[in-house]
């Protein structure tokens, strides 16, 4: 019978150690075990990118990722987008340009976008639409979202 | 999920030595992006789950212009299709490594868990074995090859006997005028399963005006990938031209096994088939003319 | 030309503009708590057995193995439901109904459709229950089953129900039918109407089985405390629903239920029925815990309600000039396992865009072995101007007229009687559909492969009760409490209104959304009436405030009520200058000139006015493989007053998406027993940021007479039009008329081919 195991790795920038089982997913153990709600769960296949986090620079679906994979790891969820000094500007531009309704989607399409323009600060409307392709939102047709993300591209 | 134990070997013996001792108490994951969604729905269950990601020779990445290609089979798409290097060689890899899942699913789902899992629109399948791949096969009895066209039996079945990993798959190097492509046709413009994939290269002549040999494979039109033989071979020594893709896509329809089911009809695919092999055999010819 | 335009009227100060919403930063930093994010103390968690048939009755059940398995606390079945130990006279009311409403939350006798709950455990955690559940032990004794709304109405059909009958215009019939209801309406002289006619189409037309898709899966936490308490933490559009629901099953008084609404990740009218809250809740009885329950996306699409497939057949007459002369149609939707489709909304919508002098329109209601349906964003109406702005269009080609002229020519207003009797008050479609012919988009041209297709929709809103409490803090800021769920940023827009009213600043207010126990009575929200009716409440609640401040001014001033004016935020002195005091100079008077003041209302108004929205959608058609894709899509809709454009935009591009999924390629397969085959948004279609082009939106601005800043519901008529714009689009560009939901490529392609034998 499976135990419990004890993982060490970087949350957000802090090391960090829980126990969880193998079958725990890294989602569960995020939320469950760790009480850190911000990451969604909207489908548990792969398929909705709500519960999506960024793994050592690589969007991910955490649904998809076990807790015990996380050993050794750098991630990053919603909780860690913000610093004291405020809010990142995906955030901002989230909130003026109203591209959230439910906002379940949100915390997915904030770090999948960021995992973009982490990477490629100048992507433009093709690129962004083709990139959050795994993220789904049912709220707001997108528009708002692909022009919020496309406000703090560096493409204009 | 029922409960399982985890283990990361570091080597391929050691992974070797626990499933061959384990048999079929043990799964190999990779990505895990089919295996966890299986797992999941409870279509499969193991007690051991070994992951392989650790695994230094199953993260090769070694390419050079005279021996091909050696990929992985831990490797994440991603790091395929961002390797400049890797996307002049082998577009068509490329086409199959950025269509898999979305970028979450990139970042985790290898092309060797693709071929293992070995579903019929498996995606990457068909354009690996356009490309002539071979599967680099390590087990309790060393290690064997067995070319990509033969490793899926059955729907979610693979030539692997127990205790046997998938360590790499290799693809010979691109030549001059050479040049491959997939397609596949889905009604959404991602996250869908392939209603039809094609995967063709082809290898033309000097003056880039006629075939010298073809392979095309298709997914989606049978309970495993077909490699469509007759279809690609029927090209050797012809003339570029539209009758003779035409005749090649006429060839790939007749090997066509498909089934009607929720995604498409037996017509639809057949029809689809002749479409995307005109399709990708004419992005081939293109790629191989500008290469 | 700007992608996203107002037309407006009339300007206010805050109603128009466009805030940041009050509870958005939480939900980008990921601290808003939706239903799933309760953590009480020693939670359990609860996992649903489902019927795997189906139809089938049940024949016994044994849930020994699966109380006895390790970690499990409880195990129910329906026997633990009140219904099942309570006699006919001791449950009142209407027996067949609550029969129903307690068979289609856990089933006793029969299972209707696959995924029917049959029995729920509650264990330490969830991997624990879900193993269990395997060790329940159900004999079933499968049944023929019924898929298909038309073969379900013929004779000889399966029956879901032995004791369903059908009610046929008031009048029930003799024998059982899996018809539930036939509705029927009828206006002036039909068969006149269609002699009138120079040219009469008739035509059929069917819509697959879809679900509302919102992303966040049906959840819920109940805690039985043991002084008789039931408390729940839910995911739902309406929190005094659920109590009302979770009440009547589980036969408790209301005030004993308390239903803390948590933020809510979509609902589309899917997060009215209460799934989940009543099951939860007998388990935390039993147990003495927490017990919360998560759906899966699987349990979500087989187990939750979709919007019904449906059979239309409508007839139209024409003068050759455009004119409408007669409209007919019949509709058949499927309810699913239950009565209870919205065939009724869709029969009383079809022809609303227009002025019909001769008209009928009948409407069956048919129960199938499918999930129940539930409401999805104007139910009823989709299909119904699917079918309708299908046909009209395929009139405008024979006649070659251009289909806005067409519309405009026989376009409803103002005065205009309904089919059902209703008279139209001041509407917009007239404005919607000029706006329409005079947008850039609609006079653009066409590429070759390309085509272009237009359509109206329309929903008649909603009204109904709402609660609304404000407080004035002595710092001035107003602290805004409401009943009213906020799925799409309504805290912004009744926080607007209450501002725009008060004449203070949309950040000195402070909404907040409470449980059943801290306000009175608010229905759901959906139906379009949430900006609109907890708006009126929110008004007349300032407007209680202003009262209540005027005579504290009066107080002070040591003057009499009628001596003082409140305008802007100013409270001043008719007659003297010198006495004048801001709203928030008052508000720090409050504590020594009577105590804190609060305003209070709860309304149930009549006045929604009716909703019209016009869309225009170019589509590309791959003709080799069937493949649609929209390039370009343009919606307009008539909100009354925006009060905050953006959201207004949002429910306007939502709406027309979930639309354009509904056209192209969502639907429920289903084996031919009744199983759906894919239950997960891989194989459940919807679209992704990649299927799509920007939504461009013209909001029209004519002021709905019934509120006082003229606001209209937006959230539903925006998902009318598409469909048929869609479809219009795709013969416009292949010269094949689908009339059959959704357009996939291989129906695309078996037209084509169709078209080339004929
Ligand atoms: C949302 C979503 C979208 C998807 N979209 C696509 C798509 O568009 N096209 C497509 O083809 N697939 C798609 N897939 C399926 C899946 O992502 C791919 O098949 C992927 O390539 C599998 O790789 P993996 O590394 O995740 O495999 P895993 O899940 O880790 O493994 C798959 C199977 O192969 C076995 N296996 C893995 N590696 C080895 C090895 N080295 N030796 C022996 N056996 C091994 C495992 O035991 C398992 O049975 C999708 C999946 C999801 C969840
Ligand atoms: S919850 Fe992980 S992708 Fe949907
Ligand atoms: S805002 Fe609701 S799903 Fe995206």
């Amino acid at each position: 019978m499976a135990g419990v195991t004890q993982v060490q790795t970087t949350l957000n920038g802090e090391v960090i150690n829980f126990l969880c089982e193998p079958r725990q997913s890294l989602l569960e153990c995020l939320r469950d075990v760790l009480g850190m709600t911000g990451t969604k769960e909207g489908c548990n296949d792969g398929n909705c990118g709500a519960c999506t986090v960024i793994m050592d620079g690589r969007i991910v679906d955490s649904c998809l990722v076990l807790g015990v994979e996380a050993e050794g790891k750098d991630i990053t969820t919603i909780e860690g987008m913000a610093t004291p000094e405020g809010l990142h500007p995906l955030q901002q531009s989230f909130l003026e340009n109203a591209a959230l309704q439910c906002g379940i989607c949100t915390p997915g399409f904030l770090l999948a976008s960021k995992g973009l323009l982490d990477q490629e600060p100048d992507a433009d409307e093709g690129r962004i639409r083709h990139w959050l392709a795994g993220n789904l939102c049912r709220c707001t047709g997108y528009d708002k979202i692909v022009r919020a993300v496309l406000q703090v591209s560096k493409a204009k | 999920m029922e409960p399982f134990d985890y283990l990361s070997p570091s080597s391929i013996e050691e992974a070797v030595k626990t499933l061959a001792s384990k048999g079929d108490q043990a799964r190999i994951m990779a990505g895990g992006t089919d295996m966890l969604v299986q797992m999941r729905a409870g279509r499969r269950t193991a007690p051991l789950v070994v992951d392989i990601k650790e695994i230094p020779d199953l993260n090769v990445v070694s390419y050079d212009a005279t021996n091909g290609l050696t990929l992985g089979a831990a490797v994440p798409c991603y790091k395929i299709y961002q390797d400049e290097t890797l996307s002049a060689a082998y577009p068509g890899l490329m086409d199959a490594a950025s269509l898999i899942g979305g970028i979450q699913i990139q970042g985790r789902a290898t092309i060797g868990g693709n071929i293992c899992n070995a579903a019929p629109s498996g995606d990457s399948i068909p354009v690996v074995i356009a490309l002539g791949g071979v599967c680099n096969i390590a087990g309790p009895n060393g290690t064997r090859q067995l070319p990509v066209e033969e490793m899926c039996t059955a729907p979610g079945r693979n030539a692997l006997a127990d205790g046997e990993i998938l360590v790499s798959v290799s693809i010979p190097a691109p030549q001059a005028k050479s040049g491959a492509s997939y397609l596949r046709f889905i009604p959404r413009n991602e996250m869908d399963i392939a209603v039809v994939g094609v995967g063709s290269s082809v290898q033309l002549d000097a003056s880039g005006q006629n075939f010298v040999s073809a392979r095309i494979s298709l997914a989606s039109v049978a309970p495993t990938p077909v490699f469509a033989k007759e279809a690609g071979d029927s090209l050797a020594g012809k003339p570029v031209n539209e009758e003779t893709i035409q005749a090649a896509s006429e060839l790939a329809q007749a090997a066509a096994k498909p089934i009607s089911d929720m995604r498409g009809t037996i017509r639809q695919r057949t029809h689809l088939v002749g479409v995307l092999t005109r399709r990708t055999l004419n992005i081939a010819i293109e790629r191989a003319r500008g290469g | 030309m700007t992608s996203n335009q107002v037309l407006s009227e009339v300007e206010y100060n805050v109603v128009g503009t466009r805030p940041v919403r009050p509870d958005g930063v939480d939900k980008v930093t990921g601290r808003a708590r939706y239903g799933d994010d309760t953590n009480l103390t020693g939670t359990l968690q609860a996992k649903v057995l489902r019927s795997p048939h189906p139809h089938a009755r049940v024949k016994s059940i044994d849930t020994s193995k699966a109380e006895a398995f390790p970690g499990v606390r409880a195990v129910i079945t329906a026997k633990d439901l009140p219904f099942a130990s309570l006699s006919k006279e001791e449950l009142g009311g209407d027996y067949t109904a609550l029969k129903f409403a307690t068979d289609h939350m856990m089933a006793s006798d029969k299972v209707l459709f696959k995924g029917h709950p049959i029995a729920a455990i509650a264990a330490v955690n969830g991997h624990v229950a879900q193993s269990a559940m395997d060790l329940i032990e159900v004999e079933y004794e499968v049944l023929e089953s019924v898929v298909d709304v038309r073969e379900a109405m013929k004779p000889g059909a399966a029956l879901l129900h032995e004791d369903l009958r059908t009610n046929d215009m008031g009048e029930t019939a003799d024998t059982p039918s899996n018809i539930s209801t036939h509705m029927s309406y009828a206006t002036g002289d039909l068969e006149k109407g269609f002699a009138e006619a120079d040219l009469v189409m008739e035509k059929e037309y069917t819509t697959a089985t879809v679900h509302q898709g919102y992303i966040e899966p049906h959840n819920t936490t109940a805690f039985w405390n043991s002084d008789g308490q039931l408390n729940l933490w839910t995911s739902t559009q309406g929190s005094f629903q659920v109590r009302a629901t979770v009440s009547n099953i589980l036969r408790l008084p209301v005030s004993q239920i308390k239903v803390t609404p948590m933020e809510i990740g979509g609902g589309f009218g899917g997060k009215i029925t209460a799934y989940l809250d009543a099951i939860c809740a007998v388990l935390s009885k039993k147990t003495g815990s927490p017990v919360k329950a998560i759906m899966t996306r699987t349990e979500v699409f087989e187990a939750s309600g979709p919007a019904p497939a449906s059979w239309m057949r409508v007839k139209i007459g024409v003068k050759n000039n455009g004119k409408i002369t007669a409209v007919e149609t019949e509709m058949a939707m499927d309810a699913g396992a239950y009565p209870g489709s919205p065939v009724m909304q869709a029969i009383v919508c079809a022809f609303a865009c227009y002025d019909v002098e001769n008209g009928k329109v009948d409407g069956y209601d048919v129960v199938v072995n499918k999930p129940k349906s539930a409401a999805y964003r104007a139910p009823g109406a989709p299909q119904a101007a699917f079918a309708v702005e299908s046909l009209i269009d395929e009139i405008c080609g024979e006649l070659k007229i251009d289909p806005i002229d067409f519309r405009l020519l026989n376009a409803a207003k103002e005065g205009t009687r309904r089919i059902e009797g209703l008279v139209a008050k001041r509407i917009g479609l007239v404005e919607c559909l000029e706006a329409a012919r005079d947008h850039d988009h609609y006079k653009s041209k066409l590429e070759n492969g390309t085509g272009r297709g237009v359509a109206c929709g329309y929903w008649p809103n909603r009204g109904f009760q709402s609660s609304v409490v404000m407080t004035v803090n002595y710092d001035g800021v107003v602290s805004l409490i409401m009943g009213s769920v906020d799925i799409g940023g309504t805290r912004a827009s009744i926080a607007q209104q209450t501002a725009e009213t008060l004449g203070i600043a949309y950040e000195d207010v402070k909404p907040t959304v409470v449980d059943t126990d801290s306000i009175g009575y608010t229905f759901i929200t959906g139906g379009s009436r949430t900006a609109f009716a907890t708006g009126i409440a929110a008004i007349s609640a300032a407007e209680d405030v202003k009262e209540q401040m005027i005579s504290r001014a009066a107080k002070i001033w040591d003057t009499s009520e009628d001596d003082i004016e409140f305008v802007a935020g100013m409270i001043s002195h008719k007659s003297d200058e010198e006495l004048r005091l801001s709203f928030k100079d008052l508000a720090r008077q409050t504590a020594t000139t009577g105590g804190s003041i609060t305003g209070r209302s709860s309304v149930d108004p009549s006045g929604e006015g009716n909703g019209h929205a016009v869309h225009i959608a170019d589509v590309s058609v791959d003709q080799e493989t069937g493949k649609t894709d929209v390039t370009r899509f343009t919606a307009i809709q008539d909100a009354g007053k925006a009060v905050h454009p953006s959201y207004v935009e949002g429910q306007m591009q939502g709406g027309a998406v979930q639309g354009i999924g509904w056209a192209l390629n969502e639907e429920y397969f289903f084996d031919d027993t009744g199983k759906m085959l894919n239950s997960s948004f891989l194989d459940y279609r919807m679209p992704t940021s990649l299927d799509l082009p920007m939504i461009d939106t013209v909001i029209v601005e004519v002021a709905n007479p019934g509120h006082p800043y003229g606001v209209r519901g937006v959230g539903e008529a925006a998902i009318c039009p598409p469909m048929a714009a869609v479809a219009n689009a795709v013969t416009s560009a292949t010269g094949n008329r689908m009339r059959s939901l959704p357009i996939t490529p291989g129906k695309i392609l078996e037209a084509g081919w169709d078209s080339v034998k004929s």
